[in-house]
Protein backbone atom coordinates (compact mmCIF):
# COMPACT_ATOMS: atom_id res chain seq x y z
CA UNK A 1 0.00 0.00 0.00
CA UNK A 2 3.02 2.52 0.93
CA UNK A 3 4.64 1.63 -2.10
CA UNK A 4 1.38 2.00 -4.52
CA UNK A 5 0.81 5.78 -3.37
CA UNK A 6 4.61 6.54 -3.59
CA UNK A 7 4.29 5.61 -7.23
CA UNK A 8 1.30 7.85 -7.69
CA UNK A 9 3.15 10.54 -5.79
CA UNK A 10 5.93 9.68 -8.35
CA UNK A 11 3.90 9.99 -11.55
CA UNK A 12 2.26 12.86 -10.32
CA UNK A 13 5.03 14.92 -10.25
CA UNK A 14 6.86 13.76 -13.27
CA UNK A 15 3.18 14.71 -14.77
CA UNK A 16 3.17 18.14 -13.39
CA UNK A 17 7.10 18.34 -14.22
CA UNK A 18 6.03 17.58 -17.47
CA UNK A 19 3.61 20.23 -17.69
CA UNK A 20 5.41 23.00 -16.33
CA UNK A 21 8.19 22.26 -18.98
CA UNK A 22 5.87 22.81 -21.58
CA UNK A 23 4.18 25.75 -19.89
CA UNK A 24 7.33 27.62 -18.66
CA UNK A 25 10.25 26.20 -20.80
CA UNK A 26 9.59 28.45 -24.42
CA UNK A 27 9.60 32.06 -21.60
CA UNK A 28 12.35 30.50 -19.83
CA UNK A 29 14.80 29.48 -23.08
CA UNK A 30 13.94 33.23 -24.10
CA UNK A 31 15.33 34.49 -20.75
CA UNK A 32 18.61 32.14 -21.09
CA UNK A 33 19.00 33.24 -24.46
CA UNK A 34 19.15 36.91 -23.60
CA UNK A 35 21.49 36.35 -20.72
CA UNK A 36 23.80 35.06 -22.57
CA UNK A 37 27.06 36.87 -23.94
CA UNK A 38 26.69 37.46 -27.70
CA UNK A 39 29.54 34.26 -29.14
CA UNK A 40 27.29 31.78 -27.43
CA UNK A 41 24.20 32.63 -29.00
CA UNK A 42 25.17 30.60 -31.95
CA UNK A 43 26.63 27.26 -30.14
CA UNK A 44 24.72 25.12 -28.25
CA UNK A 45 26.28 23.58 -25.95
CA UNK A 46 26.35 24.74 -23.72
CA UNK A 47 22.63 25.45 -22.79
CA UNK A 48 23.21 27.67 -20.40
CA UNK A 49 24.63 31.30 -20.24
CA UNK A 50 28.09 30.72 -19.05
CA UNK A 51 28.97 33.60 -17.59
CA UNK A 52 25.60 35.28 -18.06
CA UNK A 53 25.48 38.71 -18.88
CA UNK A 54 23.52 41.82 -18.65
CA UNK A 55 24.02 43.45 -21.74
CA UNK A 56 21.85 42.45 -24.05
CA UNK A 57 18.93 44.47 -21.36
CA UNK A 58 21.35 47.16 -20.80
CA UNK A 59 21.56 48.01 -24.63
CA UNK A 60 18.05 47.57 -25.20
CA UNK A 61 16.81 49.49 -21.89
CA UNK A 62 19.70 52.31 -23.54
CA UNK A 63 17.95 52.83 -26.96
CA UNK A 64 15.80 55.75 -26.67
CA UNK A 65 13.07 54.23 -28.64
CA UNK A 66 12.40 51.11 -26.57
CA UNK A 67 11.74 53.33 -24.05
CA UNK A 68 9.19 55.67 -25.77
CA UNK A 69 7.35 52.77 -26.91
CA UNK A 70 6.75 50.86 -23.74
CA UNK A 71 5.42 53.86 -22.20
CA UNK A 72 3.21 54.03 -25.32
CA UNK A 73 2.09 50.55 -24.04
CA UNK A 74 1.59 51.60 -20.48
CA UNK A 75 -0.45 55.03 -21.99
CA UNK A 76 -2.87 53.00 -24.39
CA UNK A 77 -3.60 49.99 -21.61
CA UNK A 78 -3.97 52.58 -19.09
CA UNK A 79 -5.95 54.76 -21.22
CA UNK A 80 -8.25 52.03 -22.43
CA UNK A 81 -9.18 50.35 -19.08
CA UNK A 82 -10.34 53.99 -18.20
CA UNK A 83 -11.86 54.54 -21.20
CA UNK A 84 -13.75 51.24 -21.17
CA UNK A 85 -15.21 51.83 -17.51
CA UNK A 86 -16.07 55.74 -17.96
CA UNK A 87 -18.43 54.86 -20.46
CA UNK A 88 -19.02 51.07 -19.54
CA UNK A 89 -20.08 51.27 -15.91
CA UNK A 90 -23.04 53.64 -16.37
CA UNK A 91 -24.03 51.43 -19.41
CA UNK A 92 -23.66 47.87 -17.45
CA UNK A 93 -25.28 49.48 -14.52
CA UNK A 94 -28.25 50.56 -16.55
CA UNK A 95 -28.48 47.15 -18.24
CA UNK A 96 -28.11 45.47 -14.49
CA UNK A 97 -30.35 47.00 -12.34
CA UNK A 98 -33.15 48.99 -14.30
CA UNK A 99 -35.73 47.17 -16.18
CA UNK A 100 -35.37 48.54 -20.14
CA UNK A 101 -37.11 47.58 -22.80
CA UNK A 102 -34.72 46.15 -25.45
CA UNK A 103 -31.85 45.60 -22.98
CA UNK A 104 -31.97 41.71 -24.44
CA UNK A 105 -31.01 42.34 -27.95
CA UNK A 106 -28.79 45.16 -26.78
CA UNK A 107 -26.77 43.02 -24.98
CA UNK A 108 -26.49 39.94 -27.49
CA UNK A 109 -25.24 43.14 -30.43
CA UNK A 110 -22.88 43.70 -27.81
CA UNK A 111 -21.35 40.14 -27.32
CA UNK A 112 -21.18 39.84 -31.06
CA UNK A 113 -19.51 43.30 -31.44
CA UNK A 114 -16.80 42.10 -28.86
CA UNK A 115 -16.33 39.12 -30.51
CA UNK A 116 -16.08 40.30 -34.31
CA UNK A 117 -12.99 39.90 -36.03
CA UNK A 118 -10.38 42.63 -36.13
CA UNK A 119 -10.01 42.22 -39.32
CA UNK A 120 -13.27 43.30 -40.01
CA UNK A 121 -13.12 46.50 -39.34
CA UNK A 122 -9.59 47.67 -39.66
CA UNK A 123 -9.62 48.49 -42.83
CA UNK A 124 -12.06 51.90 -42.14
CA UNK A 125 -10.41 52.97 -39.52
CA UNK A 126 -7.21 53.43 -40.69
CA UNK A 127 -9.25 55.11 -43.86
CA UNK A 128 -11.27 57.21 -40.87
CA UNK A 129 -8.55 57.82 -39.02
CA UNK A 130 -5.63 59.06 -42.07
CA UNK A 131 -9.12 61.48 -42.78
CA UNK A 132 -8.82 62.60 -39.17
CA UNK A 133 -5.47 63.04 -39.47
CA UNK A 134 -5.10 61.21 -35.94
CA UNK A 135 -3.40 58.18 -37.52
CA UNK A 136 0.16 57.58 -35.92
CA UNK A 137 -1.11 58.72 -32.81
CA UNK A 138 -1.90 57.04 -29.44
CA UNK A 139 -5.39 58.58 -29.24
CA UNK A 140 -6.29 56.18 -32.54
CA UNK A 141 -4.39 52.91 -30.89
CA UNK A 142 -6.59 53.18 -28.07
CA UNK A 143 -9.94 54.28 -30.04
CA UNK A 144 -9.39 50.96 -32.32
CA UNK A 145 -8.89 48.81 -28.78
CA UNK A 146 -12.37 50.23 -27.16
CA UNK A 147 -13.63 49.15 -30.34
CA UNK A 148 -13.20 45.24 -28.66
CA UNK A 149 -12.65 46.90 -24.80
CA UNK A 150 -16.05 48.24 -24.41
CA UNK A 151 -18.62 45.82 -25.10
CA UNK A 152 -16.10 43.31 -23.51
CA UNK A 153 -16.48 45.29 -20.04
CA UNK A 154 -19.94 46.29 -20.28
CA UNK A 155 -20.94 42.83 -20.82
CA UNK A 156 -18.42 41.32 -18.18
CA UNK A 157 -19.71 44.47 -15.59
CA UNK A 158 -23.31 43.77 -16.57
CA UNK A 159 -22.49 40.42 -15.36
CA UNK A 160 -21.06 41.52 -12.07
CA UNK A 161 -23.75 43.72 -11.64
CA UNK A 162 -26.44 41.48 -11.19
CA UNK A 163 -24.88 39.50 -8.38
CA UNK A 164 -25.57 42.49 -5.89
CA UNK A 165 -28.53 41.57 -4.14
CA UNK A 166 -31.70 43.74 -5.41
CA UNK A 167 -33.20 44.38 -1.93
CA UNK A 168 -29.89 46.35 -1.46
CA UNK A 169 -30.12 48.82 -4.60
CA UNK A 170 -33.89 49.10 -3.67
CA UNK A 171 -33.88 50.38 -0.46
CA UNK A 172 -31.38 52.67 -1.25
CA UNK A 173 -33.67 53.70 -4.20
CA UNK A 174 -36.82 54.22 -1.59
CA UNK A 175 -34.14 56.26 0.51
CA UNK A 176 -34.43 58.52 -2.31
CA UNK A 177 -30.48 57.68 -3.60
CA UNK A 178 -29.98 59.20 -7.11
CA UNK A 179 -28.67 56.68 -9.82
CA UNK A 180 -24.68 57.55 -9.41
CA UNK A 181 -25.16 58.21 -5.76
CA UNK A 182 -26.49 54.60 -5.90
CA UNK A 183 -23.10 53.43 -8.45
CA UNK A 184 -21.13 55.16 -6.14
CA UNK A 185 -21.94 53.97 -2.87
CA UNK A 186 -23.45 50.69 -3.60
CA UNK A 187 -22.81 49.26 -7.06
CA UNK A 188 -18.91 50.05 -7.39
CA UNK A 189 -18.06 48.73 -3.55
CA UNK A 190 -19.72 45.58 -3.71
CA UNK A 191 -18.51 44.91 -7.02
CA UNK A 192 -14.82 45.85 -6.99
CA UNK A 193 -13.10 42.60 -7.19
CA UNK A 194 -15.61 42.38 -10.57
CA UNK A 195 -14.51 45.81 -12.15
CA UNK A 196 -10.72 44.68 -10.84
CA UNK A 197 -11.64 41.57 -13.12
CA UNK A 198 -12.02 43.59 -16.04
CA UNK A 199 -9.79 46.40 -15.61
CA UNK A 200 -6.48 43.64 -15.44
CA UNK A 201 -8.30 42.10 -18.79
CA UNK A 202 -8.96 45.02 -20.78
CA UNK A 203 -5.23 46.05 -19.98
CA UNK A 204 -3.72 42.50 -20.63
CA UNK A 205 -5.74 42.60 -23.72
CA UNK A 206 -4.57 46.22 -25.00
CA UNK A 207 -1.06 45.64 -23.86
CA UNK A 208 -0.63 42.84 -26.37
CA UNK A 209 -2.65 43.78 -29.56
CA UNK A 210 -0.93 44.05 -32.44
CA UNK A 211 -3.62 44.29 -36.03
CA UNK A 212 -4.55 47.33 -35.16
CA UNK A 213 -1.71 48.61 -33.52
CA UNK A 214 0.36 47.33 -36.84
CA UNK A 215 -1.26 49.16 -39.16
CA UNK A 216 -2.63 52.35 -37.03
CA UNK A 217 0.95 53.38 -36.26
CA UNK A 218 3.71 54.61 -38.62
CA UNK A 219 6.96 55.93 -36.17
CA UNK A 220 7.97 55.16 -32.52
CA UNK A 221 5.56 58.22 -31.66
CA UNK A 222 2.61 55.94 -31.53
CA UNK A 223 3.87 52.28 -31.59
CA UNK A 224 3.52 49.72 -28.86
CA UNK A 225 5.35 47.17 -27.66
CA UNK A 226 4.36 44.51 -29.81
CA UNK A 227 4.96 46.37 -32.85
CA UNK A 228 8.06 47.29 -32.19
CA UNK A 229 9.22 43.38 -30.97
CA UNK A 230 7.57 42.41 -34.58
CA UNK A 231 9.99 44.72 -36.79
CA UNK A 232 12.76 44.54 -34.63
CA UNK A 233 15.38 46.33 -36.52
CA UNK A 234 18.01 44.00 -38.57
CA UNK A 235 18.39 42.89 -42.52
CA UNK A 236 20.03 40.04 -42.62
CA UNK A 237 21.45 38.82 -38.92
CA UNK A 238 19.14 39.12 -36.52
CA UNK A 239 19.96 40.46 -33.23
CA UNK A 240 18.78 37.30 -31.18
CA UNK A 241 19.92 38.48 -27.58
CA UNK A 242 18.29 41.67 -28.17
CA UNK A 243 15.18 40.65 -29.65
CA UNK A 244 15.40 37.80 -26.42
CA UNK A 245 15.80 40.69 -23.81
CA UNK A 246 13.28 43.03 -25.38
CA UNK A 247 10.65 40.52 -25.77
CA UNK A 248 11.54 39.32 -22.09
CA UNK A 249 11.10 43.15 -21.07
CA UNK A 250 8.03 43.09 -23.00
CA UNK A 251 6.11 40.25 -21.21
CA UNK A 252 7.60 40.47 -17.37
CA UNK A 253 4.67 43.18 -16.83
CA UNK A 254 1.83 41.28 -17.86
CA UNK A 255 3.33 37.90 -16.37
CA UNK A 256 3.66 39.51 -12.70
CA UNK A 257 0.14 40.68 -13.13
CA UNK A 258 -0.90 37.65 -13.44
CA UNK A 259 1.17 36.00 -10.57
CA UNK A 260 0.17 39.01 -8.22
CA UNK A 261 -3.71 38.33 -9.51
CA UNK A 262 -4.54 35.27 -10.98
CA UNK A 263 -7.66 34.64 -9.00
CA UNK A 264 -9.42 37.72 -10.22
CA UNK A 265 -8.40 36.76 -14.24
CA UNK A 266 -9.03 33.46 -13.98
CA UNK A 267 -12.74 34.70 -12.05
CA UNK A 268 -12.87 36.97 -14.53
CA UNK A 269 -12.13 34.51 -17.42
CA UNK A 270 -14.48 32.19 -16.12
CA UNK A 271 -17.80 34.61 -15.64
CA UNK A 272 -16.92 35.87 -18.74
CA UNK A 273 -17.13 32.50 -21.16
CA UNK A 274 -19.68 30.41 -19.02
CA UNK A 275 -21.77 33.47 -19.18
CA UNK A 276 -21.16 34.03 -21.89
CA UNK B 1 -42.54 59.24 -9.52
CA UNK B 2 -45.87 59.26 -10.69
CA UNK B 3 -46.49 62.17 -12.08
CA UNK B 4 -46.14 61.72 -16.35
CA UNK B 5 -43.27 64.16 -15.92
CA UNK B 6 -41.45 62.52 -13.17
CA UNK B 7 -41.30 59.22 -14.76
CA UNK B 8 -40.67 60.34 -18.25
CA UNK B 9 -37.38 62.28 -16.38
CA UNK B 10 -36.61 58.92 -14.87
CA UNK B 11 -36.97 57.30 -18.25
CA UNK B 12 -34.25 60.44 -19.86
CA UNK B 13 -31.93 59.22 -16.83
CA UNK B 14 -32.14 55.60 -17.43
CA UNK B 15 -31.75 55.95 -20.93
CA UNK B 16 -29.07 58.39 -20.19
CA UNK B 17 -27.00 56.06 -18.48
CA UNK B 18 -26.93 53.83 -21.62
CA UNK B 19 -26.80 56.22 -24.55
CA UNK B 20 -23.30 57.10 -24.57
CA UNK B 21 -21.43 53.71 -24.51
CA UNK B 22 -24.51 52.76 -27.04
CA UNK B 23 -23.30 55.50 -29.55
CA UNK B 24 -20.20 55.23 -29.15
CA UNK B 25 -20.55 51.19 -29.86
CA UNK B 26 -22.37 52.18 -32.89
CA UNK B 27 -19.90 54.77 -34.54
CA UNK B 28 -16.47 53.29 -33.61
CA UNK B 29 -17.17 49.25 -33.88
CA UNK B 30 -20.71 48.64 -36.23
CA UNK B 31 -20.01 51.51 -38.76
CA UNK B 32 -17.10 50.47 -39.92
CA UNK B 33 -17.88 47.16 -40.13
CA UNK B 34 -20.67 48.04 -42.62
CA UNK B 35 -17.96 50.50 -44.49
CA UNK B 36 -15.95 47.17 -45.04
CA UNK B 37 -19.29 45.67 -46.84
CA UNK B 38 -19.67 49.13 -48.72
CA UNK B 39 -15.82 48.81 -49.44
CA UNK B 40 -16.21 45.47 -50.48
CA UNK B 41 -18.79 45.97 -53.65
CA UNK B 42 -15.76 48.73 -55.00
CA UNK B 43 -12.92 49.08 -57.00
CA UNK B 44 -11.09 50.89 -54.67
CA UNK B 45 -7.29 51.51 -55.68
CA UNK B 46 -6.63 55.05 -53.41
CA UNK B 47 -2.91 55.18 -55.04
CA UNK B 48 -3.87 55.31 -58.74
CA UNK B 49 -7.38 57.67 -57.80
CA UNK B 50 -9.44 54.40 -58.41
CA UNK B 51 -13.21 54.35 -56.35
CA UNK B 52 -15.96 52.85 -58.48
CA UNK B 53 -18.95 50.38 -57.61
CA UNK B 54 -18.18 47.17 -59.25
CA UNK B 55 -21.57 45.36 -57.80
CA UNK B 56 -20.89 41.50 -57.03
CA UNK B 57 -17.49 41.06 -59.01
CA UNK B 58 -14.79 41.21 -55.95
CA UNK B 59 -16.41 38.42 -54.98
CA UNK B 60 -16.71 36.64 -57.90
CA UNK B 61 -13.19 36.88 -58.62
CA UNK B 62 -12.41 35.68 -54.96
CA UNK B 63 -13.91 32.82 -55.59
CA UNK B 64 -12.17 31.72 -58.70
CA UNK B 65 -8.59 32.91 -57.36
CA UNK B 66 -6.21 29.53 -56.10
CA UNK B 67 -4.84 32.10 -53.78
CA UNK B 68 -8.26 32.41 -51.76
CA UNK B 69 -8.86 28.84 -51.38
CA UNK B 70 -5.13 28.34 -50.10
CA UNK B 71 -5.67 30.68 -47.59
CA UNK B 72 -8.84 29.10 -46.78
CA UNK B 73 -7.59 25.74 -46.82
CA UNK B 74 -4.72 26.51 -44.17
CA UNK B 75 -7.06 28.21 -41.80
CA UNK B 76 -9.36 25.23 -41.43
CA UNK B 77 -6.32 23.02 -41.36
CA UNK B 78 -4.83 25.70 -38.32
CA UNK B 79 -7.87 25.81 -36.60
CA UNK B 80 -8.80 21.91 -36.93
CA UNK B 81 -5.36 20.69 -35.52
CA UNK B 82 -4.68 23.44 -33.07
CA UNK B 83 -8.09 23.25 -31.01
CA UNK B 84 -8.28 19.93 -31.06
CA UNK B 85 -4.87 19.55 -29.62
CA UNK B 86 -5.19 22.31 -27.26
CA UNK B 87 -8.74 20.56 -26.06
CA UNK B 88 -6.80 17.16 -25.53
CA UNK B 89 -3.99 19.37 -23.69
CA UNK B 90 -6.26 21.57 -21.82
CA UNK B 91 -7.95 18.61 -20.78
CA UNK B 92 -4.89 16.67 -19.25
CA UNK B 93 -4.20 19.51 -17.56
CA UNK B 94 -6.89 20.84 -16.22
CA UNK B 95 -7.19 16.81 -14.93
CA UNK B 96 -4.07 16.92 -13.20
CA UNK B 97 -4.56 20.60 -11.72
CA UNK B 98 -7.71 19.68 -10.63
CA UNK B 99 -5.87 17.08 -7.99
CA UNK B 100 -4.97 17.77 -4.60
CA UNK B 101 -1.32 18.50 -3.59
CA UNK B 102 0.75 21.51 -1.70
CA UNK B 103 1.66 23.89 -4.50
CA UNK B 104 -1.38 23.94 -6.88
CA UNK B 105 -2.88 27.38 -6.91
CA UNK B 106 0.99 28.27 -7.46
CA UNK B 107 1.16 25.53 -10.44
CA UNK B 108 -2.71 27.10 -11.40
CA UNK B 109 -0.80 30.75 -11.90
CA UNK B 110 2.25 29.38 -13.72
CA UNK B 111 0.47 27.33 -16.17
CA UNK B 112 -1.73 30.75 -17.04
CA UNK B 113 1.80 32.42 -17.91
CA UNK B 114 1.56 31.63 -21.92
CA UNK B 115 -1.76 33.56 -21.67
CA UNK B 116 -0.62 36.30 -21.04
CA UNK B 117 2.56 36.80 -23.14
CA UNK B 118 1.92 39.02 -26.20
CA UNK B 119 1.29 36.76 -29.51
CA UNK B 120 3.88 38.82 -31.08
CA UNK B 121 6.20 37.94 -28.38
CA UNK B 122 5.14 34.10 -28.14
CA UNK B 123 6.40 34.14 -32.27
CA UNK B 124 9.38 35.63 -30.81
CA UNK B 125 10.21 32.52 -28.62
CA UNK B 126 9.12 30.51 -30.76
CA UNK B 127 11.48 31.82 -33.90
CA UNK B 128 14.36 31.19 -31.96
CA UNK B 129 13.41 27.81 -30.65
CA UNK B 130 12.74 26.95 -33.96
CA UNK B 131 15.83 28.38 -35.76
CA UNK B 132 17.35 25.93 -38.33
CA UNK B 133 20.75 26.39 -37.27
CA UNK B 134 20.89 27.76 -33.64
CA UNK B 135 17.62 26.30 -32.02
CA UNK B 136 17.33 24.29 -28.87
CA UNK B 137 14.51 21.82 -30.69
CA UNK B 138 17.33 20.94 -33.53
CA UNK B 139 19.53 20.39 -30.67
CA UNK B 140 17.59 18.47 -28.16
CA UNK B 141 16.46 16.17 -31.39
CA UNK B 142 19.88 16.22 -32.89
CA UNK B 143 18.25 16.92 -36.12
CA UNK B 144 18.88 19.60 -38.82
CA UNK B 145 14.94 20.29 -39.83
CA UNK B 146 14.07 23.67 -41.09
CA UNK B 147 11.22 24.04 -39.41
CA UNK B 148 10.10 27.79 -40.56
CA UNK B 149 11.63 27.58 -44.24
CA UNK B 150 9.92 23.82 -45.12
CA UNK B 151 6.68 23.52 -46.65
CA UNK B 152 6.05 20.63 -44.73
CA UNK B 153 6.67 22.09 -41.51
CA UNK B 154 6.28 25.44 -41.50
CA UNK B 155 2.60 25.43 -40.61
CA UNK B 156 2.57 22.86 -38.08
CA UNK B 157 5.35 24.96 -36.09
CA UNK B 158 3.13 27.88 -36.33
CA UNK B 159 0.22 25.83 -34.75
CA UNK B 160 2.60 24.10 -31.68
CA UNK B 161 3.08 28.07 -31.15
CA UNK B 162 -0.62 28.32 -30.83
CA UNK B 163 -1.10 25.20 -29.01
CA UNK B 164 1.63 26.86 -26.36
CA UNK B 165 0.21 30.14 -26.20
CA UNK B 166 -3.63 28.57 -25.79
CA UNK B 167 -3.78 25.98 -24.07
CA UNK B 168 -3.73 27.76 -20.51
CA UNK B 169 -7.44 29.38 -21.70
CA UNK B 170 -8.76 25.77 -22.14
CA UNK B 171 -7.16 24.51 -18.87
CA UNK B 172 -8.72 27.57 -16.93
CA UNK B 173 -12.34 26.64 -18.20
CA UNK B 174 -12.34 22.99 -18.31
CA UNK B 175 -10.64 23.22 -14.83
CA UNK B 176 -13.90 25.42 -13.47
CA UNK B 177 -15.74 23.11 -15.36
CA UNK B 178 -14.27 19.90 -13.19
CA UNK B 179 -14.72 21.49 -9.96
CA UNK B 180 -18.40 21.90 -10.29
CA UNK B 181 -18.61 18.04 -10.79
CA UNK B 182 -20.38 17.24 -7.09
CA UNK B 183 -17.77 14.68 -5.55
CA UNK B 184 -20.20 11.91 -4.30
CA UNK B 185 -21.18 11.08 -8.01
CA UNK B 186 -17.22 9.46 -7.83
CA UNK B 187 -17.43 8.37 -4.76
CA UNK B 188 -20.94 6.54 -5.17
CA UNK B 189 -19.31 5.03 -8.76
CA UNK B 190 -16.32 3.72 -6.90
CA UNK B 191 -18.25 1.91 -3.93
CA UNK B 192 -20.22 -0.03 -7.33
CA UNK B 193 -17.04 -0.91 -7.96
CA UNK B 194 -16.31 1.36 -11.31
CA UNK B 195 -12.06 2.15 -12.17
CA UNK B 196 -10.67 5.26 -13.13
CA UNK B 197 -11.34 5.15 -16.50
CA UNK B 198 -14.87 4.20 -16.49
CA UNK B 199 -15.33 7.53 -14.09
CA UNK B 200 -13.63 9.63 -16.27
CA UNK B 201 -15.44 8.13 -19.33
CA UNK B 202 -19.10 7.96 -17.88
CA UNK B 203 -19.31 10.87 -15.42
CA UNK B 204 -16.32 13.53 -16.42
CA UNK B 205 -16.73 13.58 -19.83
CA UNK B 206 -20.89 13.46 -20.27
CA UNK B 207 -20.50 16.38 -17.50
CA UNK B 208 -18.20 18.38 -19.01
CA UNK B 209 -19.38 17.99 -22.28
CA UNK B 210 -20.69 21.89 -22.47
CA UNK B 211 -17.51 23.22 -21.29
CA UNK B 212 -15.60 21.54 -23.35
CA UNK B 213 -18.19 22.99 -26.16
CA UNK B 214 -18.21 26.53 -25.10
CA UNK B 215 -13.55 25.85 -25.36
CA UNK B 216 -14.34 24.71 -28.54
CA UNK B 217 -16.24 27.58 -29.84
CA UNK B 218 -14.08 30.58 -28.12
CA UNK B 219 -10.88 28.82 -29.62
CA UNK B 220 -12.68 28.26 -32.91
CA UNK B 221 -13.59 31.80 -33.38
CA UNK B 222 -10.24 33.16 -32.09
CA UNK B 223 -7.87 30.71 -34.05
CA UNK B 224 -9.87 31.17 -37.21
CA UNK B 225 -8.38 34.81 -37.13
CA UNK B 226 -5.29 34.43 -36.44
CA UNK B 227 -2.92 36.54 -37.32
CA UNK B 228 -0.17 37.79 -34.86
CA UNK B 229 1.84 34.43 -34.98
CA UNK B 230 2.10 33.64 -38.16
CA UNK B 231 2.79 37.35 -39.57
CA UNK B 232 6.67 37.12 -36.99
CA UNK B 233 7.15 33.40 -37.79
CA UNK B 234 6.45 33.14 -41.67
CA UNK B 235 4.91 36.20 -42.82
CA UNK B 236 2.60 33.52 -44.95
CA UNK B 237 5.76 31.86 -46.21
CA UNK B 238 7.55 29.85 -47.58
CA UNK B 239 5.39 29.72 -51.16
CA UNK B 240 2.18 31.08 -49.18
CA UNK B 241 1.91 27.34 -47.20
CA UNK B 242 1.09 29.17 -43.78
CA UNK B 243 -0.77 32.12 -45.02
CA UNK B 244 -4.06 32.57 -43.54
CA UNK B 245 -7.42 34.20 -44.37
CA UNK B 246 -6.40 37.66 -42.08
CA UNK B 247 -2.51 37.61 -43.32
CA UNK B 248 -3.62 37.27 -47.08
CA UNK B 249 -6.47 40.17 -46.21
CA UNK B 250 -3.36 42.21 -44.10
CA UNK B 251 -1.40 42.17 -47.48
CA UNK B 252 -4.29 42.86 -49.74
CA UNK B 253 -5.29 45.70 -47.75
CA UNK B 254 -1.79 47.21 -46.47
CA UNK B 255 0.78 46.23 -48.92
CA UNK B 256 -1.16 46.22 -52.53
CA UNK B 257 -3.53 48.72 -51.11
CA UNK B 258 -6.38 47.19 -52.66
CA UNK B 259 -8.96 48.20 -50.13
CA UNK B 260 -11.66 47.22 -52.45
CA UNK B 261 -10.72 43.25 -52.46
CA UNK B 262 -9.26 43.10 -49.41
CA UNK B 263 -12.55 44.37 -47.99
CA UNK B 264 -14.33 41.69 -49.55
CA UNK B 265 -11.56 39.01 -48.63
CA UNK B 266 -12.42 40.45 -44.86
CA UNK B 267 -16.31 40.31 -45.49
CA UNK B 268 -15.37 36.32 -46.66
CA UNK B 269 -13.18 35.83 -43.64
CA UNK B 270 -15.91 37.33 -40.99
CA UNK B 271 -18.44 34.91 -42.73
CA UNK B 272 -16.03 31.84 -42.48
CA UNK B 273 -15.58 32.55 -38.66
CA UNK B 274 -19.46 33.12 -38.51
CA UNK B 275 -20.54 29.88 -40.49
CA UNK B 276 -18.00 28.19 -38.14
CA UNK B 277 -19.20 28.83 -34.84
CA UNK B 278 -22.65 28.83 -35.97
CA UNK B 279 -21.90 25.16 -35.83
CA UNK B 280 -20.41 25.10 -32.14
CA UNK B 281 -23.06 27.12 -30.83
CA UNK B 282 -25.79 24.83 -32.23
CA UNK B 283 -23.99 21.74 -30.94
CA UNK B 284 -23.29 23.64 -27.55
CA UNK B 285 -27.36 24.36 -27.11
CA UNK B 286 -27.73 20.74 -27.75
CA UNK B 287 -25.56 19.67 -25.44
CA UNK B 288 -26.94 21.84 -22.78
CA UNK B 289 -30.52 21.01 -23.65
CA UNK B 290 -29.25 17.31 -23.46
CA UNK B 291 -28.39 18.35 -19.93
CA UNK B 292 -31.23 20.34 -18.38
Amino acid sequence: MGSKSMIRWLAGLLLLGLMLSFTLGPFLWQVITALKPEMQLAQLPPLLPHPPTGRHFVTVLATPGFLRVALNSLVVAAASVLLAFALGIPAAYALAKLRLRGQGPLLGTLLCLSMFPPIANVAPLYLIFIALRIRDSLLAVVLAHSVFALPFAIWMLTNFFREIPDELYRAARIDGCSHLGLLRHIVLPLAAPGLLSVGLLVFIFSWNEFLYALTLTATEKARTLPVAIALFPGVHELPWGEIAAAAVLATLPVVLLVLAFQRRIISGLTTGAVKG
Amino acid sequence: MSSPAGARAEWARRYGLLAPAVLYAAALALLPVLFTLWLSFRRQLPIFGISRFVGLENYAFLLTEPRFWNAAANTAYFVGVSVSLELALGLAFALLLNQNFRGRSVARALVLVPWVVPSVVAARFWEWIFNADFGVLNYLLGARINWLGDPVWALHAAILADVWKTTPFAVLLLLAGLQVIPAELYRAARIDGANTWQLFRHITLPLLKPVILLVLLFRTMDAARVFDLIFVLTGGGPANETETLVVYAYKLLYRTLQFGYGSALAVATFLFIFALSLVSLYHLRRAWQAQA
